[in-house]
């Protein structure tokens, strides 16, 4: 197989998810293929091509440094799952 | 009046509202009734805002008695539900976004409402635009309205399927691998994935920063070149879109293609798995564009076999990095209950995202990871430079290039959801020109015959979607496919 359920685990939890059984088994399957096809990519001599990130080449978009209007605290936090005081409350994160 | 209201062309509801004959209010109510009317088989629609929809129209009326109208002046629109809209809920197709209400308008938005178009409702797609069936939306299931039991393709199908059923006069959506210009082909209707960088994504969620473009989807040709006027251009928020010229998309609709060179890409006509009746109507297309005076020339595309394969290895890259902003903090949905940070991530992850989000975060991690960034994700960046050459070079001795859009007519429902790569593989006309950044755009050219359309793809070089709205307003000028309506 060209990934290991170890490795799915692995890259789920760099990714933040979850997965059960079921899922594990699918996607360590399904995946496998997918990259196995990925994988015809190698046929390709690539050596001395440069890579390609943006299709239309831009240079730096710079702007001028303005004070701007911008969504004021309410407005930022009107769509939070929970909020108090102005801020974002979250678990307890340092123990 | 005899003529239903909401089977109207923008262009032909502009000369209406224009001389009075009818009202924006009239138009809206009409659509709005036809959506309540079939929506419950159609099922295009996550949110209709039909108290905003009806406000707008009564201050198009207003601007129209003072004489103020132009192309979209009281038009009422659809958009893709991944378009952020002030104070209303954009979904994403998402459980993770079900409930999320945009603090701001998109520029799209802006310009919509600056024009004077009546936002009607969003439509559903595949969750966070990753799909071609729109199956993968966590929220609704949507059907083709040419035949109930199909797909209307994806990720837009949404808001094509509202296009080809009347439940609106056009709509935006978004492109990304393919996601306006093959749901337009499977319902019948023209769509366009514009140059990257010619329409502002700012206020758009999303996928695949590299890829994704805004475009339209509309009942004909004329009506694409009047969105397209209403929404092109340079935007400082956006600081990939490009300060190219925009030109008057309408005035490019001339008859005639005397001179004018169609590249017929090798590859993609003799790849296998080409349905019959998707190759006979792309055969009589090209015949009906000679016989208005194009020549047909044949070209190479010579990495077109590793398309796919750099397609799902840029676009999962992107879209795992891309989609790490949802954790369940500032905005979206919670694990709610959760004592631990990263319980409350994976939790909150894993129970919204539907199964080809995560399915995709996964490649894209996985790529991205330590020890394999090159060989895959470097790799394809490279493949993806000549992918882009083979474009520049076909074009030296052609003007637009002509293929199918999707290998076969809309599938059924349930048919491909459980093999991810076949789902990919259907892609592969349209997903070359997201990665060159060149525009596309498809056009009906037949039907099958069980009924289902067929669409012809055009695309052409970088910021040259005036060509390719000229031949396909000519071809659409030769043919009667456009005219055909579903029947509901």
């Amino acid at each position: 197989m060209k990934i290991t359920d170890d490795e799915v685990i692995h890259v789920a939890n760099l990714a933040r998810l979850d997965l059960d059984e079921a899922s594990l088994k699918k996607f360590s399957s399904q995946i496998g293929k997918i990259l196995e096809y990925i994988d015809t990519l190698n046929r390709v001599d690539t050596a001395g091509v440069v890579s390609t990130s943006h299709a239309i080449s831009l240079v730096n978009a710079f702007r001028e440094d303005r004070i701007q209007e911008h969504l004021d605290r309410d407005q930022a936090l009107s769509n939070a799952p929970e909020k108090e005081e102005g801020s974002v409350v979250v678990p307890k994160v340092v123990g | 009046m005899a003529m239903k209201l909401h089977e109207l062309t923008i262009h032909k509801a502009c000369g209406l509202l224009a001389q009075k004959e009818i009202s924006s209010q009239e138009l809206t109510r009409a659509v709005l009734s036809r959506i309540e009317a079939v929506e419950d088989r159609v099922g295009a629609y996550i949110s209709v805002f039909e108290e905003e929809a009806m406000a707008r129209a009564k201050r198009a009326d207003r601007e129209i008695s003072k004489g103020h109208i132009r192309p979209l002046t009281g038009i009422p629109l659809s958009i893709k539900d991944l378009i952020c809209t002030k104070g209303l809920k954009t979904t994403c197709g998402s459980k993770i976004l079900e409930n999320f209400i945009p603090p701001y308008d998109a520029t799209l938005i802006e310009k919509l409402k600056g024009a004077g178009a009546v936002i009607l409702g969003k439509t559903n797609m595949d969750e966070f635009a990753m799909g071609s069936s729109t199956e993968n939306s966590g929220l609704k299931l949507t059907r083709n309205p040419w035949d109930l039991t199909c797909i209307p393709g994806g990720s837009s199908g949404g808001s094509a399927a509202s296009v080809a059923a009347d439940m609106c006069l056009g709509s935006f959506g978004s492109d990304t691998g393919g996601s306006i210009r093959q749901p337009a082909s499977h319902c019948g209707i023209i769509g366009m994935k514009p140059t990257y960088g010619r329409v502002s994504r700012f206020g758009l969620v999303a996928f695949a920063s590299s890829l994704d473009q805004i475009g339209p989807i509309s009942k004909d040709v004329t009506d694409c070149s009047l969105l397209m006027n209403a929404v092109s251009g340079y935007d400082l928020r956006d600081s990939t879109s490009v300060q190219a010229a925009v030109p008057d998309f309408t005035a490019c609709l001339q008859h005639g293609l005397k001179g004018l060179k169609i590249g017929i890409p090798e590859q993609y006509h003799s790849s296998g798995g080409l349905d019959p009746d998707v190759s006979a109507s792309v055969e009589n297309a090209l015949k009906v564009l000679e016989g208005l005076g194009a020549e047909c020339v044949g070209v190479s595309l010579p990495h077109t076999d590793y398309v796919v394969a750099v397609y799902y290895v840029i676009a999962s890259c992107e879209a795992s990095s891309n989609l790490a902003r949802y954790d369940g903090v500032r905005f979206g949905f919670r694990d709610e209950g959760q004592t631990d940070l990263i319980q409350m991530y994976r939790q909150t992850r894993s129970r919204g995202f539907g199964e080809e989000v995560q399915r995709r975060i996964i490649i894209g991690t996985y790529a991205l990871s330590a020890g394999y960034y090159d060989a895959y994700y470097g790799k394809a960046s490279q493949v993806r430079t000549l992918i882009g050459q083979d474009f520049n070079n076909a074009f030296n001795t052609c003007d637009v290039l002509i293929s199918p859009v999707a290998s076969t007519p809309a599938f059924k429902i349930g048919e491909k959801v459980d093999d991810p790569l076949t789902m990919y593989l259907s892609d592969v006309f349209t997903l070359a020109a997201n990665l060159a950044g060149i525009p596309g755009m498809s056009v009906p050219c037949g039907f099958s015959a069980g009924g289902l359309p067929i669409g012809l793809q055009i695309m052409g070089k970088h910021f040259n979607e005036e060509l390719l709205l000229k031949v396909a307003y000519n071809f659409e000028q030769a043919s009667d496919f456009h005219k055909k309506r579903p029947v509901l």
